[in-house]
């Protein structure tokens, strides 16, 4: 051993002895010459080389090869940096392991190295003793012979949390008196008990830490962004990019559970945070039920979703709606206030919105429900809708003496009116929640004050029916659990015309409570102030969730905390309709690496901890012989110094910056595209795509100059952030899931592109495979494309839209595929059919999108000489496809260019009558 | 039984049909080359056998009745011989050099010295066919004739094996025995080889009465001498070897060497008579050609 560097097999070394000897032969030996063939070799004949010249190797070529050797020869002598030093101890050893999530990703390594110690201990005969930090027990620490603690060792776990913050103190009482060296098995992460424990152990006798150089990443809770779900893996410092996927798992329909969506969580260089968005669908939002960073196992990595991440559908049905009222007396307004930034609203009549399977329905006094309403409400309650009601003056003066199976309770006709200008005494206030309504532990304000209430029957179940009352015992709001829904009535109306309750801050948290509103991602311990929670699922430090039959439940103020331990675990917790998630990772941990102090050595989790400098010296030696070639070949005079310069030339001629052209050539570009109509398409990226899209509209140029009188020039590629878009009539976008999405600025320009009446065709160029709802890739990539674009409403073609005989009559708009639905903007609700026309009276104005996935731009493509390029369905069928597919796209830009002309034609006769007479 | 496959039909065949192939090309490159050049006719400025109208003289006693020219005497009194310019045809023999030297050349955009020396050697018979004068090739001792024919014996002979390669010679040097008294006499070659033959055939060629042009073709490669580090340099043929450690060191003596050669030539020349040019492989072909034909005209 030389100092910090040691050899594996340092014989090899004696090689080294033989470099003067190689020197000697090296200098012997001058380099190989070039054979020329050269007829002025007669003139040569009797010349003399010059005496300075020397037949033997340059020394500096010597040196060079000389090093090579000897990079070589301590290469594969094995050099160690900083090689461990083993040395055999004696006394009682005792192995701490961490134990926390964080050791959950490499557990198998740390339980095999902790054997290799457990062996090496039983070798030395030391009795040992294996504690695991995150789960102290008092036996733990009796040391025994090192044999018998390998299958407890194997039986170990790690745990969902870290170390609890007085584990140093019960440390100390454990181990009261006894002396021990220790091998400490950290998971690299710093936590509070930390310092205290490392002193202790270091009172104790020697301390050695084993812990992994690999970052440890987690995920902190998700959260919405807007409409968006927002997420941020988290890592421990680490200097490489590193790119981890995030998958989100929940039941699909058939409460299967699996992957719902997939992501990528890219950590730059240095980057300790990574975020990402998911932008689903509420159905398929609603149904996660829990985030994993893959490939990274443990507890921290996995985020368990509750109800903050759910956002109910809420339906609204008002008795007043459509009416003109002002806007403050609407029965709904106070409830979308407090719904809006919760919830996604439904509006529309009862039978549509049941359609849509709203979560939570509000009728806000409506009283009368017809027979078939009352049964389809009836069936949606029982089947886990949620109906909630409010009074008002109808449902005051409706005749309920028959009994409304949709009510709680059966209620007094008239309803009461209390401390208003014509009553005797004052407005109510409330009265304080009992322990077993969903409201318990809710402040009640001074001023929510109820001036009217409709009043129930008096009736056996009215106290269990009721969850809030007023002071004087009235009920306020009154619940029934109906099949496995239930029907809640708010007593008083939803606006702020009986009560002032709409009005307070306790109508949202009312709300949420019933869990019609979301909840806020963090809850503090006063909003969970007297609950108890029963946890449903755990997780293990694997990051694995199991059922938690077993488990007691713990009081709202521990959740609230989020500090979790064994007593309480990360999981999930409910109470009664309410889910919260405990993670690991609260949503602003930071994954802070420990810093030992200097005097602890601490090794990496490979068995052998030493840096093995082979590699240097063998990569070096490599470098030092292609050096050696290029030189030698200089000096034989083969290296062709002018291809070389040549080489030069032209690699700087591409590295330097080309500037100065760019204001010409985009005039160049404007003239070009404004001289003469030319078709453009989006640039994806894609050069495959891109070739594509030319072809393709190089095909439907020619097309439209053989058959019309649009004449258009070569089409014209466009970069949605740099060109001006105004110049082209259409601009064909093909989707690929890989394409990147434009900027604000080119958002900006595209939505004053389709303002001002340009139109983009989107071509998913998935043949539609996924049917409308679900999605490909490429539907995706379109929706998350088009969402800040400004875009209509759409349906599918209509039979008479002018796309149909803009210049061929057509059905159907095929392209390399068919029989899709195509998407256009929606024709106008009022436009009507006049009599004896075979199409409606449309509206002026080109549709602004157009939107299907037949990959049309294939079936357009032709070669220069007009072949066609790509193979559309097959034989005869398939060619009179093509001709259909440039049908259509002969059709589409009469429509751009000619806008509704062909519409406008159905008033010729009407015209030519009139000017007639 | 083992035959000379040269010897058997098929072998001819085989060699008529090489030939064949190769010919038009080099002939069809010498005629194109030929074409560029307009040149005009080379009279002997005085009256004797021709096809020129030289002039009318009036017939004089002693000359025959048949050579007085009727119509013209027709119109006067006196009687007159209608006389045309004597246009004598000159023979030139061409030597162009098969050594394997000639076979060199320095880059692939380039044409070999011996192609360059072929293609002007033909393109000279050309214009001296549409001349009119005769010519034949000194190597093969070819007579000079003239004559579609001859030129395609010519460019047979210039396209065969020796010149080809087929040969062991390094360097040639030129053969005067075959020279026609009084002809004309171009010598294309690098001359490379020694000059005392060189020197010799001059000597006895003008000794003969025969005057001409040396015309050396080198490469840009053996003017330059482009090369460098440890190099072993050998002939064309591998016979001769030469080893240098540092070739860019020997540049400066080549030089001077090469310079000396074509000095020695000019030297010889200008005792003899004869004309000097040399050409470059990468120069066009045409100022070489025009030079010699004009070297030609003149040398007499």
């Amino acid at each position: 051993m030389i100092g910090a560097i040691a050899f594996t097999t340092p014989l090899l070394l004696a090689a080294l002895f033989a470099l003067p000897i190689l020197w000697w032969l090296l200098r012997a030996v001058p380099p190989a010459p070039i054979k020329r063939r050269f007829p002025g070799i007669a003139l040569l004949l009797g010349l003399k080389d010059d005496e300075s010249q020397t037949d033997t190797t340059p020394w500096w070529l010597l040196l060079l090869r000389m090093l090579a050797v000897a990079g070589l020869i301590i290469g594969f002598a094995g050099p160690i940096l900083n090689p461990e030093e083993r040395q055999p101890g004696n006394g009682p050893l005792l192995i701490a392991m961490d134990g926390s999530w964080a050791s959950a990703r490499d557990w198998p390594a740390r339980v095999k190295r902790a054997e290799a110690v457990l062996s090496e201990a039983a070798r030395e005969g030391r009795p040992t003793a294996l504690v695991s930090l995150s789960d102290l027990r008092a036996d733990a620490t009796q040391f025994a012979a090192a044999d018998a603690l390998l299958p407890s060792l194997s039986g170990m776990v790690p745990n969902a949390w870290v170390p609890a913050d007085d584990s140093a103190s019960v440390l100390a009482d454990m181990t009261d008196g006894q002396r021990f060296d220790t091998v400490w098995f950290s998971d690299g992460l710093a936590y509070p008990a930390r310092d205290g424990i490392a002193q202790l152990l270091q009172s104790k006798g020697g301390l050695r830490v084993i812990q992994s150089a690999r970052p440890v990443f987690a995920l902190r809770p998700a959260r919405f962004e807007g409409s968006d779900i927002s997420i941020t893996a988290i890592r421990s410092p680490a200097d490489t990019p590193r790119d981890a996927t995030l998958v989100a798992y929940g039941p699909d329909p058939n409460g299967v559970e699996q992957e719902l969506a997939r992501a990528i969580a890219s950590f730059g260089a240095g980057a300790e945070e990574a975020e990402v968005i998911f932008s689903l669908p509420t159905e398929l939002r609603n149904r996660i039920r829990r985030f994993e960073l893959q490939a990274n196992r443990s507890a921290g990595a996995v985020s368990l979703t509750d109800d903050a991440l759910k956002r109910r559908e809420v339906g609204l049905l008002a008795s007043t709606e459509g009416q003109e009222a002002q806007d403050l007396l609407s029965p709904l307004y106070y409830l979308r206030r407090a719904l809006v930034p919760t919830a996604d609203l439904i509006d529309g009549d009862l039978e549509e919105m049941l359609i849509a399977s709203p979560d939570v329905l509000v009728l806000a006094d409506i009283a009368a429900l017809g027979d078939y309403e009352t049964e389809l409400l009836t069936d949606w309650v029982d089947q886990g809708g949620m109906l909630v009601r409010f009074a008002g003056p109808r449902t005051a003066s409706a005749d309920l003496d028959a009994g409304d199976p949709l009510m709680p309770v059966r209620l007094r006709a008239g309803g009461r009116s209390v401390g208003g200008a014509m009553s005797w005494g004052e407005p109510k206030t409330l009265r304080d929640f009992t322990r077993d309504s969903p409201f318990f532990g809710l402040p009640l304000p001074e001023d929510v004050l109820v001036t009217s209430q409709v009043m129930a029957q008096p009736d056996p179940n009215l106290a269990e029916r009721t969850i809030a009352s007023l002071a004087d015992g009235t009920p306020l709001v009154t619940r029934r659990e109906f099949g496995q829904g239930q029907i809640v009535l708010f007593h008083v109306t939803a606006n702020a015309e009986w009560s002032t309750l709409p009005l307070s801050g306790l109508f949202v948290q009312m709300l949420e409570r019933l869990a019609i509103s979301t909840r806020p991602v963090e809850l503090s311990a006063e909003q969970l102030a007297g609950t108890t929670w029963l946890p449903e699922e755990v997780l293990d430090g694997f990051g694995q969730t199991r059922r938690a039959d077993a488990l007691a439940g713990v009081p709202g103020e521990a959740l609230a905390e989020g500090v979790a331990g064994p007593e309480l675990r990360p999981g999930l917790y409910s109470d009664d309709d309410r889910r919260i998630a405990l993670n690991v990772i609260g949503s602003d941990t930071t994954l802070e690496p420990v810093s030992w102090d200097g005097s602890i050595p601490v090794e990496g989790m490979a068995v052998e901890g030493e840096t093995p400098l082979a590699w240097y010296f063998l990569t070096a030696a490599l470098l030092l012989l292609i050096a050696d070639v290029i030189a030698s070949l200089w000096l034989a005079g083969r290296l062709n110094l002018k291809g070389s310069a040549t080489a030069a030339a032209f690699f700087l001629a591409f590295s330097l910056p080309q500037e100065g052209q760019a204001q010409t050539s985009e005039d160049i570009r404007a003239i070009e595209a404004t001289t003469e109509v030319v078709l453009a398409y989006v640039e994806t990226g894609d050069a495959r795509v891109d070739r594509v899209s030319r072809e393709g509209l190089m095909g439907l140029s020619q097309s439209l100059y053989r058959r019309t009188s649009i004449e258009p020039a070569e089409p014209i590629a466009v970069d949605l952030e740099e060109d001006e878009l105004a110049f082209y009539p259409m601009l064909y976008w093909p989707i690929t899931d890989a394409q990147r999405l434009p900027s604000d600025r080119a958002y900006a320009k595209l939505n004053r592109y389709l303002r001002t009446g340009g139109m983009i065709v989107f071509d998913t160029k998935d043949g539609n495979l996924a049917g409308f709802g679900s999605s490909t890739a490429a539907g995706r990539k379109l929706q998350a494309l088009a969402r800040p674009l400004d875009i209509p409403a759409l349906e599918p073609i209509p039979s008479d839209h002018v796309l149909t005989r803009a210049f061929y009559l057509l059905q159907d708009f095929p392209g390399r595929h068919a029989g899709n639905d195509v998407w256009v903007e929606a024709a106008p609700a009022d436009a009507e059919q006049l009599e004896g026309i075979p199409f409606r009276n449309l509206n002026d104005g080109v549709t602004p999108v157009l939107i299907g996935g037949n990959d049309w731009a294939s079936a357009w493509a032709r070669s220069d000489d007009g072949r066609p390029l790509y193979p559309v369905g097959r034989g005869y069928g398939g060619e009179r496809q093509r001709e259909m597919a440039v049908r259509f796209g002969i059709n589409l830009m009469m429509h751009v260019l000619t806008g509704n002309y062909k519409s406008d034609q159905v008033h010729v006769p009407a015209l030519l009558d009139r000017l007639g007479n | 039984m083992n035959q000379d496959p040269a010897t058997t039909p098929a072998g001819l065949r085989h060699r008529a049909e090489t030939h064949a192939s190769a010919l038009p090309p080099l002939l069809a490159e010498a005629e194109h080359l030929a074409a560029t050049v307009l040149l005009g006719d080379h009279g002997r400025r005085r009256a004797g056998v021709g096809d020129e109208f030289w002039q009318y003289r009036p017939a004089e006693n002693g000359d025959e009745l048949r050579v007085i020219d009727w119509r013209r005497s027709a119109r006067g009194d006196a009687h007159f011989v209608r006389q045309k310019e004597w246009q004598a045809a000159q023979s030139v023999m061409l030597w162009v050099d098969d050594a394997l030297s000639m076979n060199f050349t320095g880059g692939k955009d380039r044409p070999t010295k011996g192609h360059r020396a072929r293609v002007l050697a033909l393109a000279l018979c050309v214009l001296l066919n549409r001349g009119g004068e005769r010519f034949g090739l000194a190597n093969r001792g070819t007579p000079p004739r003239r004559g579609e024919a001859q030129l395609a014996r010519i460019a047979g002979h210039l396209m065969d094996a020796a010149f080809n390669g087929d040969n062991d010679i390094d360097f040639g040097s030129p053969n005067a025995r075959v020279l026609p008294a009084g002809a004309r006499a171009m010598f294309v070659s690098d001359f490379f080889g020694d000059m005392e033959p060189v020197a010799k055939s001059l000597t006895a060629a003008t000794d003969r009465g025969v005057k001409g042009v040396l015309l050396q073709v080198l490469d840009p490669d053996e003017e330059a001498f482009p090369y460098d580090g440890r190099t072993v340099f050998e002939s064309m043929s591998g016979t001769i070897r030469f080893e240098t450690l540092k070739a860019g060191s020997l540049k400066e003596d080549y030089l001077s060497r090469l310079a000396k050669r074509k000095a020695e030539l000019k030297e010889l020349c200008r005792a003899t008579g004869w004309r000097y040019h040399c050409h470059h492989s990468n120069q066009p072909a045409l100022t070489a050609l025009m030079w010699a034909y004009r070297a030609l005209d003149h040398a007499q």
